[in-house]
């Protein structure tokens, strides 16, 4: 197992490479300007003296190996250094910076990343805590009231799209009822339980709508799954050997049904990050849905081209761990 | 070998048992009687779909219901009515005092945990064992079924044995708590003919060590004729012939029951020019059979094969046959 995962990880990274090549050469080829949105009374001459500021005038295969290597290379080096406070030869190595904001664009990263975390994080989370027992006993009492009702519930959570469950529920629950708020504080701090009661009242929302389209998406493979378990041999034996009802469901069942819903579970991750960008817009969170969508509008591209690949460099990632874990929850499989 | 005078362990009386299917009721269990008898091996044969699984499997409540119903019957084992105890109750004897071994070892064991947890799981919940109480006897059953190195192998998963090797194991886990009755669902009927022989030497010998009751499903006469006391024979859901196996052999009555006989190959002997095959097909029973389910295939049949569905008849100490023109001993001998 280690030997193959340590092959994978190898293999992954010309995989990233290339990724980020084909990231960065549609980039270049999309018609975006990053001076475009400011105001017409500059002259083209200082249009183009702003360009070249940027390095933009550099031929393709320069600017992309700039980025490689300050990303690659730079941003690393500059993290062992703040975690270690050590210092490695010169002082100042360029870094990616923002055409927008001028900052870097690993900090603001770094500024964005916990909101989106708390929300994406909390509603992966809420979802399949939702979904597995929902997905388990629709299994279990297939065709009953529940289970009709649980399909019917997921099919609408997986076909109506997040931006209008997000607006639907800002229309009830902020406008029409007033219960939480339509935008997400990401300055709220937590200090005692009043403002932790404020911080669940906003985060509930978000959550919610992210929860509800996860959990629908997720019940449907783990009542799959359990129905293709609960009609296996095993389970009759186990049944034969006297054992109760919740043993054999809960133990026998469940055990074998979680190997194709863990990876499900794992694969799903970056793709949450990528159903964020719209929740995140809709409920106003600042993170990083929200930081790609402004670098897109601003014709940003370095902040375009690292937000990118870090949602390639998870997908990558959690291909992985989705194959690791297959390893460890089913003994039948042996990668080496 | 077995007077009449030894109790019963196991009596099973008018089982009947329906599917409730989209396109309406299958009756795969007619009216089935039969008992067993401590120590003794009761096999029953029949064709596929003769109903034999399902009746042993309604005798403990294995079937899932819905679709399953048993309608009618009483099944007595040691003073208690299996088909109106509770469920809790029914957990207590499944696996317990009642063992059971089916037919495909391939997937008959949970592929995800490892055979010492399989093979413990009753005689914790049974036995009220602790865990090394437990991985002790388990180590035990594993040699007494024959599997080497068995203390090392009860970390191994079910796909890291053989067919052969994961149907010990199974014997070994219907085995677990010393069970009163051991029901044998087909158990060598995916195995290869070596293996198979193992098996069957493997069960006489425990049967003999234990002297627990055992039923034996199977289609081979062969097996039967090997290993089995008496031998339920089955057609369409019912018992058609009931005998002990030496007089069964010499003297079937039912015509089912010679035609199977005479399908078996015959080693010694003159070999025949083609073996003999029953023409047709088993029956699918919509209803309850109101006349004999043989009939169609059968050259013995009468007017009254039509309109009436034969009871079970003794005709000898221990034999009865449900057929109203039933083989003559002297017809038997020359065919
Ligand atoms: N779940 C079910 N739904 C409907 N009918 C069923 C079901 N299970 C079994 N049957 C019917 O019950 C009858 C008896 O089946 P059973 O499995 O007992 O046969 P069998 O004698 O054990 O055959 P085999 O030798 O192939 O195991 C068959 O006609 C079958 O069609
Ligand atoms: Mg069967």
């Amino acid at each position: 197992m280690l030997t193959y995962t340590i092959r994978r990880l190898l293999i992954a990274i010309p995989t990233l490479l290339f990724i980020s090549l084909i990231i960065f050469l549609i980039l270049d080829l999309a018609p975006s300007d990053p001076t475009a949105s400011l105001p017409l009374t500059i002259p083209p001459e200082v249009r183009a003296e702003i360009r070249a500021s940027l390095g933009l005038d550099e031929p393709v295969h320069i600017r992309f190996g700039l980025w490689l290597y300050q990303f690659f290379v730079n941003e690393p080096i500059n993290l062992i250094e703040q975690w270690t406070g050590a210092s490695f030869g010169e002082e100042s190595r360029p870094r990616v910076v923002s055409w927008q904001t001028r900052s870097p664009v690993v900090d603001l990263i770094a500024q964005r990343m916990p909101q989106t975390l708390w929300v994406v994080g909390t509603s992966y989370v809420v979802g399949i805590l939702i979904a597995v027992p929902i997905g388990v006993i629709s299994a279990y009492r297939q065709y009953s009231w529940f289970d009709q009702l649980g399909t019917f519930i997921s099919m609408l959570g997986f076909s109506v799209p997040t931006f209008f469950t997000g607006v639907l529920f800002i229309v009830i629950f902020s406008v029409q009822l007033g219960w939480f708020p339509s935008v997400y504080d990401t300055t709220h701090v937590v200090t005692d339980f009043a403002s932790f009661w404020v911080q669940i009242k906003q985060i509930i929302m978000p959550v919610m709508v992210l929860g509800l389209f996860n959990a629908s998406q997720i019940s449907r493979f783990m009542r799959a799954s359990m129905l293709d378990n609960l009609n296996q041999d095993y389970v009759r034996t186990a049944r034969a050997k006297g054992l109760s009802e919740q043993v054999v469901v809960l133990v026998h069942v469940l055990r074998n049904s979680m190997i194709p819903v863990v990876t499900v579970i794992a694969l799903g991750v970056p793709q949450v990050f990528g159903g964020a960008i719209i929740t995140e817009q809709v409920f106003k969170v600042n993170g990083l849905g929200h930081l790609l969508i402004g670098a897109i509008q601003g014709g940003d591209i370095p902040t375009v081209q690292t937000l990118t690949f870090i949602f390639a460099f998870l997908i990558v990632l959690f291909n992985l761990i989705a194959d690791v874990l297959y390893g460890i929850l089913d003994p039948r499989i042996r990668y080496d | 070998m077995l007077d009449g005078a030894t109790p019963s362990v196991l009596d099973v009386k008018g089982l009947k048992t329906v599917f409730k299917t989209r396109r309406g009721e299958v009756h795969a269990v007619n009216d089935v009687s039969f008992h067993l008898k401590a120590g003794e091996l009761l096999g029953v044969v029949g064709e596929s779909g003769s109903g034999k699984s399902v009746t042993m499997m309604s005798l403990i409540g294995l079937l899932p219901s819905p679709p399953a119903e048993v309608r009618n019957g009483t099944v007595m084992f040691e003073d208690q009515d299996l088909l109106t105890a509770t469920d809790e109750q029914l957990r207590a004897v499944r696996g317990a005092r009642i063992g059971f071994v089916f037919q495909d070892p391939m997937t008959s064991l949970n592929p995800v945990f490892n055979v010492g947890f399989q093979l413990m799981e009753p005689l914790r919940k049974h036995m009220g064992m602790n865990k090394s109480a437990a991985r002790k006897r388990a180590v035990e059953l594993l040699e007494l079924v024959g599997i080497p190195d068995a203390a090392r192998r009860l970390k191994d998963y079910p796909h890291q044995f053989s067919g052969g090797m994961r149907q010990r194991v199974m014997i070994a886990i219907a085995l677990a708590c010393d069970p009163k009755v051991l029901i044998a669902d087909e158990p060598t009927t995916a195995l290869d003919v070596t293996i198979q022989a193992q098996i069957l030497e493997l069960m006489k010998d425990l049967r003999d060590k234990l002297g627990m009751a055992v039923v034996w499903i199977t289609h081979d006469l062969g097996v039967i004729a090997g290993i089995a006391d008496r031998v339920l024979v089955m057609y369409g859901g019912q018992v058609v012939e009931h005998a002990p196996v030496r007089e069964l052999f010499k003297n079937p009555q039912h015509p089912y029951t010679h035609a199977l006989l005479q399908t078996v190959p015959n080693v010694r002997g003159k070999r025949e020019a083609r073996l003999e095959v029953i023409e047709g097909q088993p029956p699918i029973l919509g209803a309850p059979p109101s006349s004999c389910p043989f009939r169609p295939r059968c050259a013995r049949a009468i007017a009254r094969c039509e309109v009436e569905n034969p009871l079970r008849e003794p005709v000898s100490q221990g034999h009865d046959v449900a057929c109203f023109h039933p083989v003559s001993a002297t017809e038997a001998q020359n065919a």
